[in-house]
């Protein structure tokens, strides 16, 4: 029963990051703008992603969610979806015991 | 001891004698026109980090001609510390570039306190200031004689960007930006030599390489050494990039990529990247980068594991990457790409 709690309350964690991640795009990638943005689609073939640009969501997202991202979760896989970002977000935050 | 990159200086009894809002009749002390201009040609750029008031401050400075030496002046009543922070962060360099000069012990030491990496001059020792051997550069490229204009036309982008309402990648977009990318010729040495030494944050290894050495690669048949120019409608970035790749039978190697700190925010860091990946594969070669991480780099360390470069060896902070090639990157659209091969 607590175990499932837990379990619920990382799954909601996750939606909410993923909510967030997802206005942050939007708010700041003209390709993102006004069009269908599901959480599964790949970012990096939709809109052209610059360095720059994954330095800034890489900021937003250790500011926002108050984690560290280590250098070997830098990857494509990890930054490909707002899905998979997310989950990054939520298996850091479960790895600093919260 | 790192070169200078930068000299904030006080304004009350260190530029001129007397103190501006107390209505003195101000006079510029002996010498400090020649030391800010020599300064300036030397490539070091120049900041203002004085309690005043900011308006009858800049029209001192005009009256006086001094002003357009000054970037992002700080003219406020914070702390000096405070100003030189935001000076640092506006032209985004080290703060243990920055040189800071008062006549005050108090002012001095409370900007050291704050920043021990920041060496603090007394405004008395204004006459051995050109001698200072962190104020005397060897050689003084074209880019570096240029460096204040540069920054000049960044300020007039940046206030472009700040009015601008909408997405980054929308302004980049209206910037005109043309990327130019051709072989490093005798003429560029001295340049790239410098950007070595003074790019930190996108930059692969951090290794620096003399003239000679440069020059030796340029020549040699096993290497390709790249350079780019960067121009924009404000004006030339000038030359910001450099790329070296071993050639070895059917393997690429990018032995070195930096791009100045200054392009940073342009959002041009992958293009020449870009260009080498489609070149090996173009080429049939396998394509490999080496990569050294510093606590300044870690831009780098995202352009390539974002790119779809792999770890493939790694002993400390030395990694060697592998890159497939299965994807062909194409250049973002609001920038223009011209090789010169």
């Amino acid at each position: 029963m607590r175990d499932e709690v837990v379990a619920n309350m990382a799954d909601v964690m996750v939606a909410d990051a993923a909510a967030k991640i997802r206005g942050y795009l939007r708010e700041n990638m003209t390709a993102f703008q006004d069009v269908e943005l599901d959480d599964e689609d790949n970012i990096f073939e939709r809109g052209y992603f610059t360095s720059l640009f994954a330095m800034q969501l890489l900021h937003y997202v250790e500011s926002t969610f108050d984690i560290e991202v280590p250098d070997d979760y830098i990857i494509l896989q990890n930054f490909s979806s707002v899905r998979r970002l997310a989950d990054m977000v939520g298996e850091l935050k479960a790895s600093a015991g919260e | 001891m790192k070169m200078a990159k930068c000299v904030v200086w006080d304004l009350d009894d260190t530029l001129w004698h007397g103190t501006l809002s107390a209505g003195d009749d101000l006079v510029l002390r002996d010498g400090v026109v020649n030391v800010i201009k020599t300064l300036d040609a030397r490539g070091i750029l120049q900041s203002v980090a004085s309690k005043n008031n900011h308006d009858d401050a800049l029209r001192k400075l005009e009256e006086v001609g001094l002003a357009e030496y000054f970037l992002y002046p700080q003219i406020n009543w914070n702390s000096k510390s405070s100003s030189v922070a935001a000076i640092r962060e506006k032209l985004n360099i080290g703060i243990d570039t920055i040189m800071f000069v008062d006549d005050q012990p108090f002012e001095r030491d409370e900007v050291a306190f704050v920043h021990p990496d920041v060496e603090t001059i007394d405004s008395a020792d204004l006459g051995g200031m050109l001698s200072m051997p962190r104020l005397s550069p060897t050689v003084v490229t074209e880019d570096a004689a240029r460096r204040r204009q540069m920054y000049l036309e960044d300020q007039a982008r940046n206030e472009a960007e700040l009015a601008h309402q909408g997405a980054s990648d929308e302004f980049l977009g209206g910037l005109d930006m043309i990327f130019t990318i051709s072989r490093a010729k005798g003429g560029d040495l001295l340049r790239l030599a410098e950007l070595t030494e003074r790019t930190n944050q996108l930059n692969s290894t951090g290794i620096q390489y003399s003239h000679q050495q440069l020059e030796e690669l340029m020549h040699s048949p096993d290497h390709d050494l790249w350079v780019c120019e960067l121009t924009d409608r404000y004006g030339s970035y000038g030359k910001i990039g450099v790329a070296l790749v071993e050639k070895q039978d059917d393997r690429w190697t990018v032995n070195l990529l930096l791009m100045s700190c200054r392009t940073v925010s342009k959002g041009v860091g992958t293009v020449l990247l870009s260009f080498l990946l489609n070149r090996a594969a173009e080429n049939g070669k396998r394509f490999f980068a080496r990569f050294r991480r510093t606590d300044r780099n870690r831009q780098m360390l995202v352009t390539y594991q974002l790119a779809n470069f792999r770890v493939v060896w790694r002993e400390g902070n030395d990694y060697l990457y592998e890159n497939d090639l299965a994807v062909r990157p194409e250049y973002p659209g609001y920038i223009k790409v011209k090789i010169d091969a």
